[in-house]
């Protein structure tokens, strides 16, 4: 019983993985670019969803659509500020840009926030769900549903509207998407806002059930990195799995291992990736 | 051409090695020849990361991992066998070069992108294992010897030997960059480093040149770090992988000029008096403002001047000035 908790556990931590995930391989897919303050989005989405919180007041739909705004906003911001820049520069450019930015962010969170883990206030959502035996944490199943779900309406939003085929058109061929009218650079910014916004209103769904601190980022950067890996390049769908894959694998080698190795196996698991199968679970070969 | 710059330059390099072996001499209080010792010390790491992330323009951010293993092994060596930490420096090396392997091969054949994940995830990957492995002391770390044995334990009381030893290796590393900046293998690095696609086509084996390149950088990395705690006498985790150990060797190599000999001296000479003061005038709270400082200086570099300053002095600079080749 207990075993089939730790299951439904990983698999609705997964789901938030996977929404993160998602966002990355957005910039992924379409820019061909790996932006390393990924993981700080997630963990100043955190951030944003306590302050709202605080000073708004409301439920998790105010938090965390608060913290899906403010990281929009900062993504598109950083897109027309940094990436916008860089993205057709030297290597190393993009890479210290997204990297510069990252410790940027993790330690200007650590001087406005301190280093001391924080949770939400008197959480709104509180209980647990027994199903046929199995606890289930209230706020922690919500946030999981939300997030498959924001998850699935990433990838409609891409596959069937207008707006997906502009940003897809963007990421096929910049200078026919041009000819045709569509503003790559908008669609960018647009992506660059997607991206952080998923990023925000994911670490909003995490921050009902886990306490943190400003050091989250860079183990959620490398997570993500580790499921688009897996998912392969540019696939929501692909994340969406692999998310799900992930959060199941640390939650079974955090109860027969030990919490500490829930991110070793995951950061090995990757390295294994990089060397049998690159390409990710759906990528083309 | 070349004729005619050679001379300057190799003026330039021969007053700076003065002012670097008369520094001590000038400054003796123990306060300025330990920053003159970091200052070193970062030089070498910063030069050691140049090679790969310059030159071949591979961009590693967890270079950190070959300098944590030449700081563990040796003081490993000295702990479980009781060996004088030198004899772990050579272990260190052969270490790296396995650990240099796992990461290069896969991700070699992939974009560059990849290589940079890797490198970010391994170095994290080994910070948890190590802070978790009893032999190496986990999260507390190992010492080295207390009282010098002799000579060969390494272990002054005096900055004076360890800041000529690591000008040594400093030398000795700059003197080899130089060496493969010119050869064969240095063109190979920079045609790799100028488009992958070009550097093949042209029968530059791309793969093994990446591989060659991190393989001499993480043998000088690890050096960098066994120095480090040798020179320390401790090492805990997060000194010896932690992220900001790469980061350093990262921003002082990109700020200086990431690509050129003198870029990382440059970098080091400006970035680690600056981190001094700064941790002298905040004291110890000043740490967290030093690494806004870093993410700042990485974000305008990036987004300004990829170069560097020695990109930024041969765009500025007057002409006569100027160094010959972009490479000096």
């Amino acid at each position: 019983m207990l075993l089939l908790q730790v299951i439904v556990g990983g698999l609705l931590l997964g789901a938030i993985y996977a929404l993160f995930s998602s966002g990355l391989t957005l910039i992924w897919g379409m820019m061909n670019f790996i932006n390393f303050a990924h993981g700080e989005f997630v963990m100043l989405g955190m951030y944003a969803a306590l302050l709202a919180a605080i000073w708004l007041g409301g439920g998790p739909a105010v938090f965390g659509f608060a913290s899906l705004l403010a990281l929009f906003v900062l993504g598109v911001v950083i897109y027309f500020s940094l990436i916008r820049h860089v993205v057709r520069g030297p290597m190393l450019a993009q890479i210290l840009s997204t990297f510069g930015l990252a410790l940027l962010l993790r330690y200007t969170a650590f001087w406005l926030f301190s280093a001391n883990v924080v949770s939400m206030p008197e959480t709104v959502l509180s209980g647990n769900l027994n199903v046929g035996g199995i606890l289930v944490s209230v706020p922690q199943l919500i946030a999981g549903v939300i997030a498959a779900a924001l998850t699935v309406a990433m990838h409609l939003l891409l596959t069937r509207t207008t707006i997906g085929s502009k940003l897809l058109a963007v990421a096929e061929d910049r200078n026919a998407a041009m000819l045709m009218g569509i503003r790559p650079d908008r669609m960018q910014a647009l992506a660059w806002g997607l991206s952080a916004g998923s990023a925000g209103i994911a670490g909003a769904l995490m921050a009902m059930s886990y306490p943190w601190s400003p050091s989250v980022g860079e183990t959620f950067g490398l997570t993500a990195f580790v499921v688009v890996t897996f998912g392969g390049f540019g696939s929501v769908p692909g994340a969406m799995y692999a998310g799900l894959i992930i959060g199941l694998i640390q939650a079974l080698s955090a109860y027969y291992l030990g919490p500490i190795y829930k991110d070793v196996v995951v950061y090995a698991l990757f390295v294994a990736l990089l060397w049998l199968r690159p390409q990710g679970l759906m990528g083309k070969a | 051409m070349k004729e005619a710059t050679a001379p300057k330059i190799a003026w330039g390099w021969v007053a700076l090695a003065a002012i670097f072996l008369a520094y001590p001499l000038v400054f003796q209080s123990a306060f300025f020849r330990d920053i003159g010792v970091l200052l070193l010390l970062a030089a070498i790491s910063a030069s050691a990361w140049n090679i790969v992330g310059g030159y071949a323009g591979q961009v590693s951010v967890g270079h950190g991992m070959f300098f944590g293993v030449g700081a563990y092994v040796p003081l490993m060596a000295f702990t479980h066998l009781g060996w004088p930490p030198l004899l772990g420096v050579p272990i260190a090396i052969v270490v790296v070069l396995i650990l240099s392997v796992i990461v290069g091969m896969p991700t070699f054949r992939l974009q560059g992108h990849y290589f940079s994940m890797a490198t970010l995830a391994v170095a994290e990957l080994i910070r948890l294992l190590v802070g978790t492995w009893d032999f190496a002391g986990a999260a507390i770390g190992l010492s080295g010897p207390a009282i010098p044995r002799g000579w060969w334990d390494l272990t002054f009381t005096s900055e004076l030997p360890y800041y000529y030893i690591f000008l040594g290796v400093l030398a000795t590393l700059l003197l080899v960059t130089w060496q493969v900046q010119r050869s064969r293998f240095g063109y190979y690095m920079r045609a790799v480093k100028a488009g992958e696609r070009a550097a093949r086509s042209l029968g530059v084996p791309v793969r093994r040149t990446k591989l060659y390149a991190l393989m001499l950088s993480a043998a000088f990395t690890s050096v960098a770090g066994s120095l480090y705690s040798i020179k320390t006498g401790f090492v805990d985790p997060e000194s010896g992988f932690g992220i900001l150990v790469s980061v350093q060797m990262l921003i002082i190599a990109a700020l200086g000029g990431a690509g050129t000999l003198i870029g990382p001296l440059i970098g080091a000479i400006i970035l680690i008096p600056l981190q001094t003061a700064t941790n002298t005038w905040f004291g110890g709270g000043g740490s967290g403002l030093t690494y806004i400082l870093y993410g700042g200086i990485i974000v305008l570099l990036a987004r300004f001047e990829p170069g560097g300053l020695v990109e930024l002095w041969n765009t500025y600079a007057p002409r006569r000035w100027r160094s010959g080749s972009h490479a000096p």
